[in-house]
């Protein structure tokens, strides 16, 4: 071989360059400016996303008979707290779902009240962020109306949604959104999932439906939305439980 | 020995210019996209190791495929990270998609394509077909000119992996995101379904591993140290003809790819 490298060389180069490269992969995946910029291709996704959808460009809806025979629940399975339990022991009449923060009328609505408002009815495909899917058919009152019947402030520019499960040392779980996603048709608080009302693993008595983006956005167990001006002051500052504790996306449309 | 002492590697000829500097960062940049979109692609897929077609799949669902967890020396981060592996993986995917766009349209417009990629009549005979073949199985590589030319065998790999493996992987991964789902729905169905382009998705990023080790083994095999300045500098030294060998087809006079 007249190559000044020779083949057991390069072959061996080969696995300590692609260990080498895991390695400082590994060590620049800690570096926090270089986190940065990485982290920084979520805006140009968001970007991206948004300048190619309409505003209310809808999510692939299916029809009943392609549902998944059976709709599994992830995350918390049972929030599992003697309030929790108390709450569903009666049927959730106890429960309310509390609208405040940047509202000009603080609502506290009851599982009756939220019964009988407006309706939406959509079969789509849930997108977890681990990659499997499983398509249902969710009933519930779009976020908008709530958000008008609370009278939503002009300042507001996320909701934020407090969930009741605690998912470790107190802390409960929680996601946001921005008006883009509050307001879109899709985006509704779900009631009933599959022609009955919310099963406890997939969030009983209320949780939302984001079509949009990735599961982990869709807060179950929902107790109190909350709209702010920014997320920064809200919790750990991400926009969500994974977002602060793991560094998920919080723009979780791809 | 050291090449420059090996009177039969330097007597030939001075090396030529073989690729232009939009190939060379072109396929450095995309070399290091693949590297961490492969690695951190297992490490997303480690999250639910199963394949599924159509629409759905879930964990009461069948799987087509069920793997066990790729180990740490196959994913980035080496330690099982989803959230980590997603922000290394879709921020290169933007870089790999966008890289390709533009060597796609520069090459179409340099002439890249029609000049040293496009198939031409000759190629695709038979008889040449079965030579190259035949030569890359007793490993004879071409020398003197011909080195400098595409054969068709390369030729078609190429032309596989930049026009349709890597935008097939490109719109299977933006089939799997539910926001393209809502802009573009026609890309989520022409795949089959979520799930089916989370398997087409794997499929092809094996298919361009297997490319990519092939790659690997004709660059060390035809003269690594060469090849490599090849697509470095851009200057390759041509290895100088076998006696009695045939110029390729003599079909053609402009020969690299960097020729005016």
């Amino acid at each position: 071989m007249t190559s000044p490298l020779s083949r057991r060389a390069l072959l061996s180069g080969l696995t300590v360059g692609a260990a080498g490269m895991l390695a400082g992969c590994d060590r620049l995946g800690r570096d926090e400016d270089f986190r940065k910029a990485l982290f920084s291709a979520e805006n140009m996704h968001k970007w991206l996303q948004r300048s190619l959808q309409d505003r209310d460009a809808l999510a692939r809806e299916f029809r009943p008979d392609q549902r998944s025979p059976f709709f599994r629940g992830n995350g918390t399975l049972n929030p599992g707290t003697p309030a929790y339990a108390a709450l569903w022991r009666n049927g959730f009449v106890d429960w309310r779902l509390r609208v405040d923060g940047l509202v000009g009328r603080p609502l506290s609505l009851s599982l009756a009240q939220l019964q009988a408002m407006p309706q939406r009815v959509q079969t789509t495909r849930h997108d977890c962020v681990e990659g499997w899917s499983a398509i249902g058919t969710w009933r519930g009152v779009p976020l908008a109306t709530v958000l008008d019947a609370a009278a939503l402030s002009t300042r507001a520019r996320y909701l934020v949604f407090h969930c009741m499960d605690d998912m470790g040392g107190g802390v409960d779980y929680y996601e946001s959104i921005d008006l883009v996603d509050a307001f879109h048709p899709q985006t509704i608080l779900a009631l009933a999932l599959n022609d009955a009302l919310l099963p406890v693993r997939n969030g009983a008595p209320l949780r939302l439906r984001v079509e949009r983006q990735l599961g982990y956005k869709h807060a179950k167990y929902l107790s109190r939305i909350e709209a702010v001006a920014d997320l920064s002051a809200v919790r750990g500052g991400h926009g969500g439980f994974w977002e602060d504790v793991a560094g998920y996306d919080w723009y979780a449309g791809i | 020995m050291r090449e420059e002492d090996d009177p039969a590697a330097t007597a030939p000829s001075a090396p030529v210019k073989r690729h232009r500097l939009s190939t060379r960062l072109w396929h450095w940049t995309t070399a290091l996209c693949v590297y961490v979109l492969f690695t951190s692609g297992l490490g997303i897929f480690n999250a639910h190791p199963r394949l599924y077609w159509g629409d759905y799949g879930a964990n009461f669902d069948r799987p087509w495929l069920e793997l066990a967890r790729f180990g740490s020396a196959w994913t980035l981060p080496s330690t099982y990270d989803l959230a980590l592996s997603r922000r290394w993986h879709l921020a290169f995917a933007l870089v790999l998609a966008f890289a390709l766009l533009a060597y796609m349209l520069w090459s179409l417009a340099n002439r890249h394509v029609t000049r040293d990629l496009a198939l031409r009549k000759a190629d695709l005979r038979w008889a040449t077909i079965r030579r190259e073949i035949a030569d890359h199985a007793r490993l004879r590589f071409p020398r003197g000119a011909a080195a400098l030319r595409y054969n068709v065998l390369q030729k078609a790999s190429y032309i596989a992996v930049i026009f349709i493996l890597l935008p097939v992987l490109t719109f299977t991964g933006l089939a799997m995101s539910p926001g393209m789902d809502a802009a573009w729905p026609w890309l989520t169905q022409f795949s089959g379904g979520r799930q089916s382009a989370r398997s087409i998705h794997f499929i092809a990023a094996w298919l361009l591993f297997a490319f990519f080790l092939v790659h690997i083994v004709m660059v060390l095999l035809a003269g690594a140290g060469n090849g490599l300045r090849g697509m470095i500098t851009g200057w390759y030294r041509v290895p100088e003809a076998r006696p009695g060998d045939r110029d390729g087809e003599g079909e053609r006079e402009s020969a690299g790819e960097g020729r005016p």
